[in-house]
């Protein structure tokens, strides 16, 4: 299972950012930056993803859009809010449409600070999260016992 | 008559940046009507003006949209300049200028790459986002910030680019024609590429007209419609005409945004050998009262801020009628009839910007 903390794939979703996060996570992915090459891929498919990006706060349409996205991401996972706007609300806290920042909604692993926050600090907070989603691993792999994969694979 | 079924298309969808919802009605394989559903990204922004008074809404204004951060910064403080009478310096209005364009151009480049990874061609996303970087690096050498600026404010500019930064800046745009020049080419010439665009999507003249259509989606169609022939900031002064096509379907859609990157670079290039040396910002004084439109030309196309003042330095109200709620009418229409593969890209063809329309 090392691969998953080797080559973590990724799934970002908008909140209600204003876009300079999210395209500022894209540009994580393209030449200059260049993540791909260790094999972190941006995945449209939640069943797949290990990492959920989420730029920008939460307001009451999209908190059931988030919960599902989350619930739908298999285990262990991690959640890193993108910006200042999912870390707290940011400028818009004071909108009367922004529930906060996504912590609100889920639990958060790695913030990661800056309007718009800057590729190099998105990769620095994928990076941490990378740790985090190691220990859960250890975690998840004590409480089930480890040869639950090869007992489960055998009934089969 | 084949039976009808309903896809739903987002919020999530790993074509889309941003959350849109769209119930398609599909028969067999084609699109018979498309419902949008909004409101995933809405703040509620324009409410904000009675918390934040108006010398720090300019921020608010920067962050309606991320991509053309720089543009809704200038609309509303060119807003609230025309409703208190202030006459900004002549070098800011360039500087404004030159800001406006390069963000034109990283959008359209931008643009023009995520349509690549719509219909599939990644080397060619990747290619674009990489001469993109370099407009970034020029953003990021005059202003410190890559997406958000800040550097627009009520009376002029933040910050002064030098004569040499100015001198690089042109540089560095001759590289990047070039390297444009290649990368266009393949938009332009190659038949992959070709096949997902002709004839995809077509929107007529009188269709586009009749729905109000804005920007490069009406230009593709043969609608002349440019704000910056207006002549707001230092358009006025510089030399250029608004670029059209007759065809009216992607392909048409795509060659009008490539040669208005061009037309950036050329007007970004006027601007250099015209700015006149000068203060860039006055110092304003008192609280604005009144009220006023203003209409500029964003990547997207016409954008109108409207405010209202009275007298405090709280604003009434302050509106915003941005170029992808104008053109949501015109994809729709041309989403009837089109083929459920092709949705992806026809969403794309009109530049959605959610968090705009949304705010």
């Amino acid at each position: 299972m090392k691969f998953v903390t080797k080559s973590p794939w990724i799934l970002h979703y908008d909140g209600t950012s204003c876009n300079g996060c999210d395209i500022e996570v894209l540009a994580c992915l393209t030449p200059l930056y260049d993540v791909e090459r260790f094999g972190i891929i941006n995945t449209g498919n939640p069943k797949h993803a290990d990492i959920l990006l989420i730029t920008g706060s939460v307001n009451e349409q999209n908190i059931p859009v988030v919960k599902q996205l989350y619930d739908q991401m298999a285990e262990p996972k991690v959640v890193v809010a993108i910006g200042i706007c999912a870390t707290s609300g940011g400028i818009f806290a004071e909108c009367y449409n922004v529930v906060g920042g996504v912590d609100k909604v889920l639990p958060v692993d790695v913030y990661v600070p800056g309007c718009a926050a800057r590729p190099e600090s998105i990769i620095d907070g994928v990076v941490k999260a990378l740790d985090i989603l190691a220990q859960k691993q250890k975690y998840a792999r004590k409480k089930t016992g480890k040869n639950r994969i090869n007992q489960e694979t055998a009934k089969i | 008559m084949g039976n009808r079924t309903i896809v739903p298309f987002g919020p999530q969808h790993p074509v889309l940046p941003e959350p849109i919802h769209l119930d398609l009605v599909l028969e067999d394989e084609k699109v018979v009507e498309a419902i949008p559903q909004i409101g995933y990204i809405h703040r509620g922004l324009e409410k904000l003006v009675e918390k934040k008074d108006f010398q720090q809404y300019t921020y608010v204004a920067e962050r309606i949209c991320g991509i053309c951060s720089f543009m809704h910064g200038m609309g509303y403080c060119m807003t609230i300049e025309s409703i208190m009478n202030v006459e900004i310096p002549e070098r800011a209005k360039f500087l404004r200028t030159i800001w406006a364009e390069l963000s034109r151009m990283h959008s359209h480049i931008m643009w023009l790459g995520l349509l690549a990874d719509a219909f599939g061609f990644e080397s060619l996303f990747m290619q674009s986002w990489k001469i993109r970087e370099r407009i970034l690096d020029i953003f990021e050498e005059t202003t410190g910030g890559r997406v958000i600026f800040s550097v627009c404010d009520i009376g002029g500019v933040r910050k002064d680019i030098s004569p040499e930064t100015l001198q690089k800046i042109v540089g560095i745009l001759q590289l990047v024609e070039k390297e444009l020049k290649e990368l266009t080419e393949v938009f332009l010439r190659d038949t992959s590429v070709k096949a997902r665009t002709k004839g995809v999507g077509v929107l007529s003249k009188q269709a586009a007209f009749d729905l109000g259509a804005v920007g490069p989606m009406a230009k593709a169609s043969g609608i002349e419609l440019d704000m910056r022939t207006q002549g707001y900031a230092a358009y006025g002064q510089l030399k250029f005409k608004p670029i059209t096509d007759t065809k009216g379907d992607s392909y048409a859609r795509t060659k009008v945004r490539i040669k208005e990157i061009f037309q950036s670079i050329d007007l970004i290039q006027q601007c250099v050998t015209l700015i006149p040396e000068g203060e860039v910002k006055v110092k304003v004084t008192g609280n604005p009262s009144g009220e006023y439109f203003t209409q500029i030309e964003q990547p997207r196309g016409e954008v109108v801020y409207y405010a209202k003042g009275n007298g405090t330095k709280f604003l009434d109200r302050m509106r915003v009628r941005t170029p992808t709620f104008a053109n949501v009418p015109a994809l729709l229409e041309t989403l009837k009839g089109c083929d459920l593969a092709d949705v992806p890209i026809l969403i794309l063809t009109i530049d959605p910007c959610i968090s705009c329309t949304e705010r």
